[in-house]
């Protein structure tokens, strides 16, 4: 049974601060330079990673043109649900009027989250189970303030509808490589994670990322020429390149879906929001290649071909590139009372 | 702020997050937040659930810079009487926008927010709220 994308939804919140605030409160530039992030999106004090999904995942429905009842399965992958322990798929599939008969789960795998419950979604699927799945990234990642990560640490989400039949795009196939590597975690009850340093580079994002990617060329028996489109995770600009120069493909091949020096790491949704960018302008018949990569660690990879339906469908909701030009600046000190790390605030 | 208990925050929840209300079929008229009975047609009426569209125009506002407990972090911010597409009138806050850029007439669209955090502990809830419409 052919499996794919209906629907896609992308959702980028409106405020904006650049790498160059943050660098002037903390006296150094190294991490704008290390990042290549120029600015990061954040999101409003009254949004959080179950707003953002709702957002995301109504610009989906809106694609995807099916009744929300018709959604078998809705998985929201976050590192920063709203809960600890109370469900946001539950929240955002009464949102989307998605209730009440269907399975729901929220998923947590660091940044990569979103493309796990695009799997389970799509073995949900395969096996006849559920006419459609909802699979959503969504993150208003924290860093600590004066860390690396507070350049990059981002907010957004993006919510794929899969189905069998009216797909935008064909899933081809999917896989997996998955090891136990610490390079970047949040213990319970503490507000920032901590990660490896420059563990998170070599053993971490690059043995993931290019194992998963060339497991997937193996398994298609494709090559880097046979795609048009490469989307990797990014949590910064360097990395993703790094990872495109290895395999040998073109900087013009992963350029469309690459976001993060405009918008930063939305961790869940970073991969997803650069699919989204690609689906914004792929023609039918061209190929994308996703790998998404999860601290802790694992990187799912994805072989995905536009049809025709995908020029008619993208125009029924809004556009990545519109939603990254539509900002606003804000000051590091409206940035940390946004973030909610004033500590002792009266309100 | 004295919260009321859990089950009077859930049983708003449909009509808050997917702006729910009510139409009568035989008038054709809508309602937010619904009503049982069509207070047109009265026994004749024939009401339904009804989830607006989310479309409207800003008919008239205020700035609010004295909150209410629970909001005192948005301040200033905008809340207006917004007309849906539909016909019916709902109060509601505007976001995404500056005081000085709201106006009236000004075509909104509703989107998803958290309305208010109880406590550190407490529940997070979630409603429409507008902005301006893209």
């Amino acid at each position: 049974m052919a499996v794919g994308i209906v629907g896609y939804g992308a959702y980028i919140p409106r405020w904006r601060i650049k790498s160059s605030s943050i660098a002037e409160v903390w006296g150094s530039d190294q991490g704008r330079t290390n990042s290549l992030v120029d600015e990061k999106a954040v999101s409003s004090l009254d949004e959080d990673a179950a707003t953002m999904a709702v957002e995301a995942g109504k610009s989906a429905l809106l694609r995807a043109g099916i009744n929300p009842k018709d959604i078998g399965a809705l998985y929201v992958g976050s590192e920063s649900h709203p809960y600890v322990v109370k469900s946001t798929s539950s929240i955002v599939a009464e949102a989307l009027d998605a209730t009440p008969d269907l399975t729901a789960a929220d998923l947590e795998f660091a940044c990569k989250a979103g493309t796990a419950g695009m799997q389970m979604a799509m073995g949900l699927i395969e096996s006849g189970r559920i006419k459609y799945g909802m699979a959503i990234g969504s993150d208003t990642a924290q860093g600590r303030p004066g860390d690396e990560l507070e350049y990059t640490a981002a907010s957004g989400a993006a919510s794929y509808i899969l189905g069998s039949r009216g797909l935008i795009a064909k899933i081809n196939d999917t896989c997996s490589y998955t090891t136990d590597t610490p390079d970047f975690w949040r213990r319970e009850g503490e507000e920032f994670p901590r990660h490896g340093g420059r563990f998170t580079g070599e053993p971490a994002y690059f043995t993931h990322v290019l194992a998963a990617t060339r497991a997937l060329l193996e398994k298609t028996g494709t090559t880097v020429e046979d795609y048009d489109y490469f989307v990797f995770h990014q949590p910064n600009a360097k990395f993703p390149l790094k990872a495109a120069k290895t395999l040998g493909i073109p900087a013009g091949k992963i350029m469309q879906g690459l976001l993060v020096s405009q918008i930063g790491n939305t961790y869940s949704a970073a991969s997803l929001l650069g699919l989204a960018a690609v689906l914004d302008v792929a023609r039918p018949g061209e190929n994308i290649l996703l790998t998404s990569f999860g601290s802790g660690a694992g990187s799912d990879s994805f072989s995905i071909t536009a049809t025709d339906l995908i020029t008619k469908k993208r125009r029924l909701a809004p556009f990545v590139k519109n939603m990254i030009a539509v900002k606003e600046y804000i000051g590091y000190a409206h940035y940390i009372k946004f973030r909610r790390k004033l500590k002792g605030a009266m309100r | 702020m004295e919260e009321k208990a859990v089950s009077f925050y859930w049983r708003g929840f449909k009509e808050r997050y997917g702006l729910v209300g009510s139409k009568c079929e035989l008038c054709s008229r809508h309602f937010f937040p619904g009503r049982v009975i069509c207070p047109e047609c009265r026994r004749k009426g024939k009401m339904h659930e009804h989830r607006f569209s989310g479309k409207g125009k800003v008919y008239s506002y205020t700035v609010i810079r004295t909150p209410p407990t629970g909001f005192e972090i948005y301040i200033p911010y905008v809340v207006a009487i917004v007309d849906l597409e539909e016909g019916a009138r709902v109060v509601s806050q505007l976001v995404d926008v500056k005081p000085e850029e709201v106006s009236i007439g000004m075509p909104v669209e509703a989107c998803f927010r958290k309305i208010r955090e109880q406590n550190q502990s407490g529940l997070v809830l979630y409603g429409f709220k507008f902005r301006p419409l893209k």
